[in-house]
């Protein structure tokens, strides 16, 4: 099968490798480059497990056709913490126990990512709109809306 | 810490703890979330291998078929296939999963060889380069198949003639200790209620359908060769040495060649206890000496994984006009598909979850752990409890409607106090429904009147109430329903309220809307099921005992006991005598 080669940013970083013809983005981040946080739940755009931002919107890794991101910036889960320091995001998900097995968290993250980038103050009902296209299975929803309002407020706080 | 969606009632049994502990009753951080939120908690499949081979199973299409031929000649020729695994590939092609704690017969083969026995069940396994490969080949593979009647009900599986789903276990049922087609519970005597004439007796039929746990991650397992002659295998699974100690016996491996690492598990909910994909991977990775990751997509694990078993009910109780309920009686039908798996254990915790939370004087239950062409089930959240739960809680909506009573007043009229003798023989301790009762009523907005209202479950139980009921055993000591020996003792009296209980309650206020509590109409989906019987219990389908009934446990051998050299056959040697065996029939001592 014949392969393409394909650059784009990751997380800030110049990446660059081959791939098949017909590759998912999810494939190209797990097995080609090695980014491991965007996990496979469906393959088919119904989990939203696999999410991650191109150029800052959200995506289904699993359902983009890899060579659609080339030259641009993919940010995943593993661009939220610098080093010790944690995103706002992760700490209140931590202190709201809005993570049980953890599979979902880094899509559930990057669609909050996502929405408090474009909208510093949401409301709840925002908030709600932005992770219906993620499915938890443990925690239940509250704990997650909860930890998402909290991290507005925080980095509001941050920010200000 | 905050949790803002628990909330700790502990107003309630504040004697019974010491509430100034550091961490016991404090909400606390999961040791693992800081992996979780930052992305590195590594699940089985982020683990990357360099030569990574990827595993798919070709899988009937038939809810029961016979396979006459299966052509791989096409398949094995095609780009990137490495290897084309079949039935007998596998050392020791034949389990069950409590084998490792000697209970029940081996009745599935890790690939199926001479029929399959439900849609998805995996008749050879092809081993590619990519994923994408090896579906390509999965589809080049032709299966002759000779299709057979499927029985798809479990009690129409218990009929005559019906066709046998799993040849381990001829008649449809799972046979306990080899001898008892089902589990059954005799606490007092049903039948002389029943005969009262003062007495309502209300019946109903429920049924639950199968449920898939659906885990975000889907089930898998990656093994690879170590260089010192193991094999390594990092699943998602749910039970590390119940995998481990499968995929020694199917394979034929000492376990000390396994190396198993697994404890990150996207997700499970019971559904990842079932050792498919491990004893798969580590064979693929013997045959290839490659790595070799088997795991399901969505779909797979939607069809082919094993659900919470459906369950079907039938209940009877006799209620006193002012709701206590003397008698209760059950017969439960559990699918447990087309083999064991863990459902044998899942009826011997319906069982002994019976008669409920409910102190009930006279309790009588038959429960058959049966054989269909559905997809086997397995652990799910509870399961055995959740589905007979289901139908006593519905039942009991039905038995306040019948006899004019609050649904939640009856509960709490009937309800568990500490000291109360429970069907099983062991005594009721911390109970907590009736506060549990109260709390719900508040939260709901639900008035409960006086004397449900200061009903506690710290009073008015034990006493009389502590008393085991004479119950009819046969001259081998088992419970049976030969008539009793001596007259059955009068049913004890529960709490009496204070004010005399009103035989029907009056119509509640149009503002506070009923639910309407019929559920014997309907099925899951809301169709109605057919009526609830009218006449008694029809009697079981199948002659009781299968062979002759020994009255020593010890009598009792499993026809094949799988024996291993490793530590997984230590524990429970005598069938009976482990924590599996206490409710086989026999009455206890």
């Amino acid at each position: 099968m014949s392969k393409t080669p394909l650059q784009f940013r990751l997380n800030g970083a110049e990446k660059a490798v081959f791939v098949e013809a017909g590759s998912n983005l999810l494939d190209v981040l797990r097995r080609g480059v090695g980014d491991m946080t965007p996990k496979y739940g469906c393959g088919q755009g119904a989990c939203g497990t696999c999410t991650v931002l191109v150029e800052g919107r959200p995506r289904l890794a699993c359902l983009t056709l890899a060579e659609t991101v080339s030259g641009q910036h993919v940010e995943t889960a593993a661009s939220l913490s610098d080093g010790p320091d944690l995103d706002p995001l992760q700490d209140c998900f931590m202190e709201h126990f809005a993570a049980q097995c953890g599979y979902c968290t880094p899509g559930m993250l990057m669609a909050a990512k996502a929405l408090l980038d474009r909208h510093p103050a949401p409301s709840r009902e925002q908030v709600v709109e932005a992770i219906s296209g993620n499915i938890c299975r443990c925690t239940g929803y509250e704990p997650i809306i909860t930890a998402i309002l909290d991290a507005a407020t925080r980095r509001g706080r941050r920010a200000g | 810490m905050t949790i803002n969606t628990v909330e700790m009632r502990k107003e309630y049994f504040r004697d019974e703890r010491d509430d100034s502990l550091n961490e016991v009753g404090q909400p606390t951080r999961r040791q693992d979330i800081l992996g979780h939120v930052t992305g590195r908690s590594r699940f089985y499949d982020d683990h990357a291998f360099d030569g990574l081979l990827h595993m798919r199973c070709v899988r009937s299409p038939h809810h029961h078929a016979r396979i006459r031929r299966i052509d791989t000649s096409r398949a094995e020729g095609m780009p990137g296939v490495r290897r084309v695994v079949l039935a007998a590939d596998v050392p020791r092609n034949l389990n069950t999963l409590l084998s490792l704690i000697n209970f029940g017969r081996d009745d599935e083969p890790l690939i199926a060889h001479a029929k399959t026995a439900y849609i998805g069940e995996p008749v050879a396994a092809i081993i590619a380069e990519t994923e994408g490969q090896a579906r390509d080949a999965v589809a080049a593979v032709r299966v002759d198949w000779e299709e057979l009647p499927a029985v798809l009900d479990a009690e129409e599986a218990l009929a005559p003639g019906a066709p046998v789903v799993n040849e381990a276990w001829p008649h449809n049922v799972f046979e306990y200790h080899d001898k008892y087609t089902h589990q059954k519970l005799r606490f007092g005597d049903v039948e002389s209620i029943f005969r009262r004439n003062d007495l309502r007796v209300v019946e109903g039929r429920y049924q639950m359908s199968p449920i898939e746990q659906a885990p975000t991650e889907t089930c898998g397992a990656i093994a690879a060769p170590e260089t010192n002659d193991r094999y390594v295998c990092h699943t998602a699974t749910q039970a590390l040495f119940f995998s481990l100690g499968t995929t020694a016996k199917l394979l034929d491996l000492p376990s000390s060649r396994l190396h198993f690492i697994g404890g990150t598990v996207g997700g499970g909910f019971g559904g990842k206890v079932d050792s498919l994909h491990e004893p798969l991977a580590v064979l693929g990775a013997m045959l290839t000496g490659r790595p070799v990751k088997c795991m399901w997509d969505r779909a797979e694990e939607m069809q082919v994984g094993a659900p919470r078993g459906a369950e079907r009910w039938y209940l009877k109780d006799a209620v006193a006009a002012d709701g206590r309920i003397l008698a209760r009686q059950f017969r439960g039908y559990f699918d447990c598909g087309a083999y064991t798996r863990l459902s044998s254990y899942a009826v011997q915790k319906a069982t002994a979850h019976l008669p409920g939370p409910y102190t009930i004087p006279n309790v009588h239950a038959d429960t058959y752990c049966v054989f269909t062409n559905r997809t086997p089930a397995t652990a799910m959240r509870g399961f055995g409890v959740t589905g007979v739960d289901f139908a006593i809680e519905c039942h009991m909506d039905k038995v306040a409607e019948e006899v004019g009573m609050d649904p939640i007043e009856l509960r709490i009229l009937n309800a568990y106090r500490d000291g109360d003798m429970k069907a099983h023989r062991r005594l009721a301790k911390n109970c907590a429904l009736i506060e549990c009762c109260h709390v719900a009523a508040e939260k709901a907005g639900w008035p409960l009147a006086e004397p449900y209202r200061s009903m506690s479950s710290l009073r008015d139980g034990g006493g009389e109430r502590a008393a085991i009921p004479q119950t009819a055993t046969d001259e081998d000591g088992r419970v049976g329903s030969a008539p009793p020996k001596t007259p059955i003792r009068p049913t004890s009296p529960l709490p009496r309220p204070a004010a005399p209980m009103p035989s029907v309650r009056p119509a509640p206020p149009v503002a506070k809307p009923r639910p309407v509590l019929d559920p014997a109409q309907q099925d899951a989906y809301g169709q109605p099921i057919r009526e609830a019987p009218k006449a008694p219990l029809p009697p079981s389908p199948r002659p009781e005992p299968v062979a002759r009934p020994e009255p020593s446990l010890q009598a009792a051998k499993p026809a094949e006991p799988y024996k291993s050299a490793e530590p997984f056959s230590r524990g429970t040697k005598r069938p009976g005598s482990g924590r599996f065996g206490g409710l086989s029939g026999m009455r206890r001592r």
